[in-house]
């Protein structure tokens, strides 16, 4: 294919995006769901890149992105909710001063400048997080593969219990959560952030550092026979990560303007390693296009399995509440059994593979009318 | 001899949980040579290239490069130094592709890669044909070449080279052989590790036998090649792994 006719159809397809957005974003409330899941995709988006960075590029197995999640949601809420709304959401034990004056501090700068806080919000989140990341991974990025994943689930689950202890009511209001959470103004700026941080990571992955992540992950001996400083090149992919996950979290916390540690469980992380394992283990846009579907198929698409189904006056018995988890645990284990590659493998969407596919599947079909004759 | 010393090794010790593997070895490696060691499996070769290369830390002893002392140094300062290693079992990277490949084995380098890979691509044209596969479907032969290529792509003065032949077939490790000699003859010095002494004795200038962790006995190519210990001990069994 001829890269005008490829840079045509990029553009087009790019016109369609704008257009569908902006014309969910004239008519949110008619297709409220629409709207609602692919803000909430789009946001998943930038943690399951960010898992996939980790993860599937340089091949180290983290299930530490909850934690990281909930550090960046609740450093953006705490930046974000409005200082004359703090008493009420700490109504219980109140707020800490130093936290306060911090508020009203803000609230004094300049209006362009407050028009940037939520942005400021989500870097702030991604930063403290990559702190922490750069700190367990430390002694933690020794370990390998399974032992790696353990040592990350148990980090994520004591940044859990810290948030909730109520030794820290006056900073992250313990087990009531935070509310009054200022959320995006529209789906565009949701897309930007997205894109821009899909971009980043885009970026590192096509750099040398990419290259060098992708030999770790393919033969850690021979990458460091190379020359590749294998504890300084994990520590970088595991900051990085853990910095865009924070940036996705912070996002989550402006979308469900509210949150608590619950939001943050061990179940978040699985549902992001299901979004990368769909997408394909090494694919970027693999990771886009499944956390849209799964995220669809899971609060949208699915949802009849959960209403009481009647064939005449028959009430098929299974159709209940919850049902539609159980669907989806065997959509799982089906993926997972007999297409493991997901829906990209390790291949990133080109228009090439595209029209390879669709010509293959047309001529196949030609193929097939033949033969019925 | 006139020519400088690449490589020297002096009274190096190696122990690999806490079992000792090697047990206190002198060895050299003269500029623009091809020095071999060989010896049957568990004579501690691959330790000692190992070791070299900064993968593990030696015991005892001093390893100097161009007479700077590079003991215990960490792998990619090594690379920096100018000394490659050849994993055995060539250990390419199989999702990446050829190119790829060698580009990662240029990775300390700032300046541009484009003209060695070029010198690789005429070293070697079938990597050219191949550019784009990914490492893994290649044959093992064409893997051993873009693990040679690879190592050239640091602009190492010294490449070690661990059983290249292994797992090859005999008319490919021919092949093999030749592209040492080959890459030699482009000024890079060469030690070789491995278990087929025949070949590696003929194409050699000098060589080492490895037996149990110590030198057992040390000469040129040619003179191991006639030397009857050694023939009894690895020529005639040179096939029996």
């Amino acid at each position: 294919m001829s890269k005008i006719r490829k840079s045509i159809y990029t553009a087009i397809l790019a016109v369609i995006i704008i257009a569908l957005m902006f014309f969910l974003e004239a008519n949110k409330f008619r297709f409220g769901m629409a709207y609602t899941v692919i803000q909430k995709g789009l946001i998943l988006s930038v943690v399951a890149v960010s898992m996939n960075l980790v993860t599937g590029f340089t091949g180290l197995f983290s299930l530490g992105q909850a934690g990281f999640m909930a550090i960046g949601a609740y450093v953006t809420a705490i930046f974000l909710i409005p200082a004359d709304g703090m008493a009420e959401v700490y109504y219980i034990s109140g707020v800490n001063p130093s936290i306060m004056s911090f508020k009203y501090w803000l609230e004094s700068g300049p209006a362009w400048v407050q028009s940037m806080y939520p942005i400021l919000a989500l870097i702030l989140g991604g930063l403290v997080a990559a702190v922490f990341a750069a700190i367990i991974g430390f002694p933690v990025l020794r370990l390998k593969s399974d032992y790696l994943a353990i040592a990350t689930l148990g980090f994520s689950e004591i940044v859990r219990a810290i948030i909730s202890s109520p030794q820290l009511d006056t900073i992250t209001n313990g087990s009531y959560g935070l509310k009054k959470i200022p959320g995006f103004d529209s789906l565009f700026e949701t897309f930007a952030i997205m894109a821009v941080c899909v971009l980043l990571m885009v970026l590192l992955l096509r750099s040398t550092y990419g290259r060098a992540f992708r030999a770790i992950r393919e033969d850690e001996v021979a990458a460091e026979a190379m020359g590749i400083n294998l504890s300084r090149h994990k520590q970088m992919s595991f900051i990085i990560g853990s910095f865009f996950s924070a940036v996705s979290g912070g996002m989550l916390a402006m979308f469900m303007r509210s949150i608590d540690s619950k939001t943050f469980s061990v179940s978040l992380t699985y549902d992001i390693l299901l979004i990368v394992v769909i997408g394909g283990i090494g694919s970027v846009t693999g990771s886009v296009i499944a956390s849209l579907l799964v995220t669809a198929s899971k609060e949208w698409w699915l949802r009849f399995f959960d209403a009481p189904l009647y064939i005449g006056n028959f009430q098929v018995p299974l159709f209940r509440t919850g049902f539609r988890m159980v669907i989806f645990s065997v959509i799982l284990l089906l993926v997972v059994l007999f297409y493991q590659r997901g829906i990209m493998g390790k291949n990133e969407f080109s228009w090439d593979r595209l029209s390879l596919r669709v010509r293959k599947l047309l001529g196949g079909r030609k193929r097939g009318a033949k033969n019925a004759r | 001899m006139a020519k400088n010393n690449l490589l020297r090794l002096e009274n190096l010790c190696v122990s690999y949980g806490g079992i000792r593997a090697v047990k206190g070895i002198n060895l050299t490696v003269p500029e623009g040579e091809i020095v071999t060691l060989i010896g049957a499996n568990g004579a501690g070769k691959s330790t000692i290239l190992r070791t070299i290369a900064g993968l593990v830390k030696p015991e005892s002893g001093k390893i100097y490069f161009k007479d700077n002392d590079i003991t215990c140094k960490a792998p990619n300062l090594i690379v920096e130094q100018g000394i490659t290693l050849v994993p055995e079992g060539r250990r390419v990277f199989p999702d990446l592709t050829v190119l790829e490949n060698l580009k990662i084995g240029g990775y300390l380098r700032k300046d541009n890669l484009d003209a060695d890979i070029e010198w690789v691509y005429t070293l070697f044209p079938r990597l050219k044909e191949r550019s784009w596969q990914m490492a893994g479907t290649l044959s093992g032969g064409e893997q051993q070449m873009l693990a040679v290529g690879r190592a050239l792509m640091s602009k190492p003065k010294l490449i070690m080279m661990d059983e290249p032949s292994l797992g090859l077939a005999p008319i490919i490790v021919q092949d093999i052989m030749n592209i040492i000699k080959t890459v030699n003859k482009e000024g890079v010095t060469i030690l070789l590790v491995e278990q087929n002494a025949n070949l590696a004795l003929k194409i050699a200038h000098y060589g080492y036998v490895c037996e149990t962790g110590h030198i057992s006995t040390e000469g040129s190519g040619a003179a191991l090649l006639e030397d009857e210990a050694v023939k009894a001990a690895y020529l005639g069994k040179a096939r029996k792994k």
